[in-house]
């Protein structure tokens, strides 16, 4: 009982993490309908940026990762601008190989500047593991945990209230009629992508934290496809819901059946809720004509 | 492209119509390539014979690929890990069970596409994007249970030492030697892949790739033939996969991870999709990127010593990466299409139509 509410709570502090993936997936999916095969790469991007500027440069925590989420939002913007713009219009598979093709990039981009060895990210998160009841929760989860819920309320009142964040849903409901409504769409598009990448870094940073730097911890991104998809495509509180869930069964698979199980949890989650409710929870079903 | 025949050439029946090697000059082109290609071994180096079985194990598995995604029109993100479990059976019947390589070939096929049929069926309801994602899933799953079900079989993530093949005495043990079991292979399959886009299932694979609806409305029994797609496709990708066994002789999961998978999807957008022609290009094509960012990376290591090992490192997936980038924005339909073109061209030289 004990040792299932400590994997329950370390499910859930990872399940933060899964949904802010989950997060930058679905903004990207739902204003331009490309599906970022590329976020973990970008994550682990953002987590190299902001240590190099920890560390290698000697800034402060705080200032380190501003710095790292501005690039990151720069990376986004130029992703957008040089590969994506020209693809609009192409079929489905084109957006799809070139996001894979953009993470390899990724890739190559940080084994070339910083090679492919492990880095240990300064602890620069205060506090101590966190007794919840008989669980203890270590403190860069919970931190973890904690900024992803304040990335959902703050996007969720961005999207109510601010101007560019209503032209943003406007986008999302219909590229047409918002273009006919005077939104700049392809502006959208970038913003989108801006706001997903910095999140992107945002992820790597806290996950960098937790498991130390490497090429290899994009692969943390793939994990989050399968909460998305069981959220529904189109849906941020479903990415909320999806990433919280994923987390939950791939710790309690783990720890009840064997943790090479945890492993790909994920994944069978994913075949489970394509073979019967392929829309997810709160995405939508699509309809066709021919 | 039925438009731009040779000159000269008329066809008075369907079978001149339908045939794939159409004038005289084809066929002596087709008969002296063949031979020079078999007799390689005779005068060249180890290096490029090494080369030239890489390509065309590749090849086979970027064939079935091209089936499944070219003319059927169905992604999948996993062909390396059905490449695995034809290596990985082949591997295990012939070192834990003394199988003869010759007798665990055809199992292969017949593993991997049964697993294949596993993983395609989620494409009764979902294709397109969600298909992909249910591939993605079967390369992890795949790969994670090779690992972990029976280690003591497969040796988990640490090697698998496969034997070598054997004729009676014959060792098949050096690159010359398994060139002769590879290229046969590889050229069957290209005239497999090329013959089934004129029988009627490929045609039944490309009506239901340009609209599946209207090819359901028209009497195809689609889940059918996109199981048997999935089945050709992993069918391929197991042949591919016993070959790689063979010709490494030991293998490891990691030899058939997801990036793997990305290369070889990678191959078919570059030599343009549902192209026969086209899957040979892009494999040569990108093996031989892959070959000068091995050559060139060293070099340039080697000239700026502070980027050094790093480099060598990250050439080939960012050189990888900008070609397929490059190649869809700016080249989507592929090789295949500019030697289409070239053709044409050259067909109709000197006039411009």
């Amino acid at each position: 009982m004990e040792a299932g509410l400590q994997y329950i709570a370390n499910g859930l502090m990872v399940g933060g993490i899964y949904a802010l993936i989950a997060l930058a997936i679905v903004l990207v999916y739902k204003a331009t309908g490309i599906f970022n095969f590329a976020i973990g790469n970008l994550m682990m991007f953002g987590g190299f940026i902001s240590w190099a500027f920890m560390v290698q440069l000697g800034l402060p925590a705080w200032l380190s990762i501003l710095s790292a989420l501005v690039i990151a939002a720069v990376v986004g913007w130029l992703v957008n601008r040089f590969t994506m713009s020209p693809l609009i219009g192409q079929p489905i598979l084109a957006p799809v190989i070139v996001t894979l093709a953009l993470a390899y990039f990724f890739d190559g981009l940080v084994i070339l500047i910083w090679g492919g060895s492990v880095r240990s990210f300064p602890d620069f998160l205060p506090g101590e593991s966190v007794h919840l009841g008989p669980a203890v929760v270590s403190s860069d989860l919970l931190w973890a945990f904690v900024a992803a819920m304040v990335v959902f309320g703050v996007l969720a009142l961005f999207f109510q209230r601010s101007r560019v964040g209503l032209a943003m849903r406007a986008t999302a409901e219909s590229h047409q009629i918002a273009r006919a409504r005077g939104i700049n769409v392809e502006r959208i598009f970038s913003i989108t992508w801006a706001i997903s990448a910095a999140l992107a870094a945002l992820t790597g940073v806290f996950l960098a934290a937790r498991m130390g730097l490497e090429v290899t911890i994009s692969a943390v991104g793939l994990k989050a496809f399968p909460a998305v998809l069981f959220g529904g495509l189109e849906s941020i509180p479903g990415a909320l819901i999806g990433g919280l869930s994923v987390g939950l069964l791939e710790n309690l698979a783990g720890g009840f059946i064997s943790t090479w199980v945890m492993d790909v949890t994920p994944y069978i989650i994913l075949l489970l809720v394509l073979i019967f409710r392929p829309q997810g929870l709160f995405g939508l079903k699509r309809i066709e004509r021919i | 492209m039925a438009i731009d025949r040779p000159c000269g050439t008329f066809e008075r029946d369907y079978a001149q119509d339908m045939a794939i090697v159409r004038t005289p000059l084809q066929w002596i082109i087709l008969i002296v390539g063949l031979a020079f290609l078999f007799s390689l071994p005779l005068f060249g180096g180890v290096r490029i014979i090494y080369l030239l079985n890489y390509i065309a194990i590749t090849l086979i598995a970027v064939h079935g690929l091209n089936i499944l995604t070219g003319y059927t029109g169905l992604l999948n993100l996993g062909q390396a890990a059905f490449m695995a479990v034809g290596a990985y059976t082949s591997g295990v019947l012939t070192a834990k069970f003394g199988m003869s390589f010759w007798a665990a070939l055809p199992c292969t096929a017949i593993s991997a596409g049964i697993v294949g049929l596993i993983f395609g069926l989620p494409s009764l309801r979902i294709k397109g994007f969600y298909l992909a994602m249910a591939t993605l899933a079967a390369q992890f799953i795949i790969i994670s249970a090779i690992v972990n079900i029976r280690p003591d079989l497969t040796g988990g993530w640490s090697s698998l030492v496969v034997p070598v093949p054997k004729i009676g005495d014959f060792a098949f043990n050096s690159q010359f030697r398994m060139f002769y079991i590879i290229m046969p292979l590889a050229v069957l399959a290209t005239l497999l892949a090329k013959n089934l886009a004129r029988t009627g299932i490929g045609r039944t694979f490309i009506a239901i790739r340009d609209n599946d609806l209207a090819a359901e409305v028209m009497g195809v029994n689609i889940f059918r033939y996109k199981l048997l797609s999935f089945f050709i496709c992993t069918a391929f990708a197991g042949i591919a996969g016993c070959l790689m066994a063979h010709w490494m002789r030991a293998i490891s999961p990691a030899t058939f991870g997801l990036h793997q998978s990305v290369w070889l999807i990678g191959m078919v957008i570059v030599g343009g999709m549902g192209s026969t022609a086209g899957a040979v290009f892009g494999t040569v094509f990108i093996r031989l990127v892959d070959e000068l960012a091995r050559t060139v990376g060293p070099i340039i290591a080697h000239s700026f010593p502070a980027l050094s090992g790093n480099i060598s490192a990250a050439a080939g997936p960012i050189l990888f990466s900008l070609v397929i980038v490059l190649f869809v924005i700016f080249e989507p339909r592929g090789l295949a299409h500019r030697w289409e073109v070239f053709k044409t061209s050259y067909r109709l030289n000197p006039f411009a139509y």
